[in-house]
């Protein structure tokens, strides 16, 4: 009982009292964009990194911790993060953030999503019925979340909703800036084919006019199999797409196998802010793409 | 658009009349080649304009896209947690295939173990409800048992939660887990021989989590014990802290005490490290769990497991565990192998082989599991 006492003490030491609002983001995309909104009135926490797959989370200590204290729990939702979640949020005690209050949120649902489907077969592998949670990869979807999150954030703290507004205003002008600079600058990827590990890509894709031939996962969620590999390896021996792609947190040995023996290029792509070295925030993280896609695809 | 294009049509106009009569004059070579430069000013400027009226025509889809959306979403609709079916059903299939080599008796061949039923659903808006029932054929019979019954508060301020009705225990780490999760096909010795499993009853559960960056969780719960089946004759209460080690590594500790009207007092120690690269659990992780239990009822007691499970690629996991208790009349020891692959996070089939020494003889066994779920399957906690 004393070690008990001690460790509660011990527990309540980093007690801090803070009166910024407290944003418990899913993924990083959510937390910079939380960031870029907010601005100084907010602290935003990601629960995961670029280099986790966010459907495989533990829901450790330490993300129960954070939610407990949140005013705004930010996820991309449409089941990407079913695993965990809600774990999360029946362990941390916080009426504030469940589901149903202003304090939850989920970004998918402010945008268009694709894939969705009443077929919940699960021999089909792992199906979000409700569409492809991955979202970020279209800047337009993150400019529909900004504009919500901003009227959100006004809603649970009207005292501070000019601000919020002149965050997303000031944001939405250098963003759409940025979408044209993306555009510009991808258009000789249109028509394009690539072979993408899991379907984490189809939001980019299809912003950039971009066709996914295939996937390295014959079954999605279920890892490649050789048997899947060695089909794609005799349906592109002759080219047939231009680039292999996957994500930081996949692992490198199918698409590598697969770009030995076809000799179409395997690259990673940042699939959010942190992914790579230059995708610091999520300008960078859209530059670090296109810059990265003209590398393997672009005709100069 | 037009506008830009008629003047370069001019230009190129007013120097392809003259320009060949009058090349030898040195001024009208310089107006050439500024006119040149300017043609190609314009050509470049041109190219230019047009690549953005495609991104305008591009974005023009986008807008009329995001129109659409603004269509389809007009009310952003919780998807979260199990709230597609309400209430949210899963069943879990479980069964064994087993020999025992050294002890006779023991329970061999193929047996179906339990079928957890599981539904969940949030009552309103304020409370969450959770019901499991374990199917099991014990001697031919059909049973039906309730594992756990509860309610829970959602709403309660500041921190706390309140839960009602049947429920594991809060008490030890091994305790609350329900057995499709477990890492081995059978419970650890102490837990059998000190709660007969585990420790479930009907009761009222109380939870508080510290507004800190550390996970700090108190609770305590009211509980029917085992002696006047009208009464509260047991009583717990438990602490946990965890936090995380850089992003690769985990950790959850805890001490729990347990004391029955009856005469028993059990006091648990657990602790677990988790630990996957770069926190990426898809690829790589390890699990390290120990708990040790001390029971004092006429006698003193003690017993305790050790265990690490590895999951080097997905699918595949192997672990091993020791697990010992302390009796008056024997001091059982057990170690345990077990492998196990999953095809998908719904499908489990587990290889397990144990040896045990105690004072009544040594036995070997090996157990072929499988672990299947349907429906809706909740998120698991860590």
């Amino acid at each position: 009982m004393k070690t008990l006492t001690a460790l509660l003490l011990l527990g309540l030491l980093p007690l801090q009292v803070s009166a910024d609002m407290n944003i418990f983001a899913c993924e990083p995309e959510w937390a910079a964009l939380a960031q870029e909104i907010g601005g100084d009135l907010v602290e935003t926490y990601s629960a995961t990194t670029a280099l986790q797959d966010p459907h495989y989370i533990q829901a450790r200590p330490s993300l129960i911790a954070r939610v407990r204290q949140a005013d705004l729990v930010l996820c991309s939702g449409a089941q990407l993060e079913i695993g965990w979640l809600p774990a999360l949020l029946q362990k941390a005690n916080n009426r504030k953030v469940l589901p149903g209050n202003d304090g939850y949120m989920e970004a998918s649902s402010f945008v268009l999503r694709m894939g969705a489907t009443t077929d919940v077969d699960r021999a089909k592998g792992d199906i979000h019925p409700q569409g492809n949670p991955h979202i970020q990869t279209n800047p337009h979807n993150i400019a529909m979340v900004a504009a919500a999150l901003s009227t959100r954030l006004a809603k649970i703290d009207p005292i501070n909703s000019e601000a919020y507004e002149n965050n997303l205003n000031r944001f939405i002008t250098r963003w759409e800036a940025a979408i044209l600079r993306w555009e510009e600058a991808t258009l000789g990827l249109r028509g394009k084919r690539v072979i993408t590990h899991h379907k984490s890509w189809v939001y980019l894709l299809s912003w950039l006019g971009i066709e996914d031939v295939a996937h390295l996962e014959a079954v999605p969620g279920i890892p490649p199999t050789a048997a899947h590999l060695s089909q794609l390896t005799g349906q592109f021996a002759d080219g047939g797409a231009d680039a292999i792609i996957r994500s930081p947190y996949q692992h490198a040995k199918a698409s590598e196998w697969l770009s030995q023996r076809t000799g179409i290029p395997a690259i990673v792509l940042p699939l959010t802010v942190g992914g790579s070295e230059n995708a610091t925030d999520l300008f960078k993280l859209f530059d670090d793409i296109v810059e990265r896609l003209q590398g393997v695809c672009g005709d100069a | 658009m037009r506008v830009v294009i008629l003047p370069s049509v001019v230009l190129t106009l007013l120097i392809a009349l003259p320009g060949a009569a009058l090349a030898q004059d040195p001024e009208i070579q310089a107006l050439r080649a500024a006119i040149d430069e300017l043609r190609a000013d314009y050509d470049a400027r041109i190219e230019d304009l047009e690549r953005r009226l495609a991104v305008a025509e591009q974005n023009a889809t986008q807008a009329n896209y995001a129109a659409q959306q603004s269509v389809a979403a007009p009310t952003p609709v919780s998807s979260g947690g199990n709230a597609a079916f309400n209430p949210a059903i899963g069943v879990v299939f479980q069964g064994f295939l087993s020999g025992v080599e050294g002890e006779p008796g023991e329970e061999e061949g193929f047996a179906v173990g339990e079928t957890e039923l599981i539904m969940s659903a949030n009552v309103d808006d304020k409370f969450t409800a959770y019901l499991t029932a374990a199917l099991a054929l014990e001697d031919g019979e059909s049973e039906l048992e309730i594992e756990e019954a509860w309610v829970e508060t959602t709403a309660l301020p500041a921190g706390f939660s309140a839960r009602f009705g049947r429920m594991f225990s809060g008490i030890g780490y091994q305790n609350a887990r329900h057995m499709h999760t477990w890492d081995f096909a059978d419970q650890a010795l102490a837990y059998d021989a000190f709660l007969d499993g585990r420790y479930v009853d009907n009761g009222i559960q109380v939870r508080w989590l510290a507004p800190t960056d550390l996970y700090v969780e108190l609770g305590g719960e009211i509980m029917q014990g085992e002696g006047d089946p009208s009464g509260l004759g047991a009583h717990t209460v438990f602490g946990n802290v965890g936090g995380d080690v850089g992003t690769s590594h985990s950790w959850l500790a805890g001490l729990s005490h347990l004391e029955q009207d009856s005469g028993q007092r059990l006091d648990v120690a657990h602790f677990v490290w988790k630990w996957a690269p770069d926190g990426n659990w898809r690829q790589k992780n390890l699990v390290v769990q120990a708990e040790y239990l001390e029971n004092r009822d006429i006698e003193k007691n003690s017993g305790w497991y050790a265990q690490a499970v590895y999951q080097p690629v997905p699918r595949w996991r192997f672990g091993t565990r020791v697990d010992a208790v302390d009796l008056e009349f024997d001091d059982p020891r057990r170690f345990s192998v077990m492998l196990d692959w999953s095809n998908s996070e719904f499908s489990r089939l587990r290889l397990q082989a144990s040896r045990s020494d105690s004072d009544l003889g040594d036995d070997s066994a090996w157990t072929l599991q499988y672990i299947h779920s349907i429906g809706a399957h909740g998120a698991h906690s860590f």
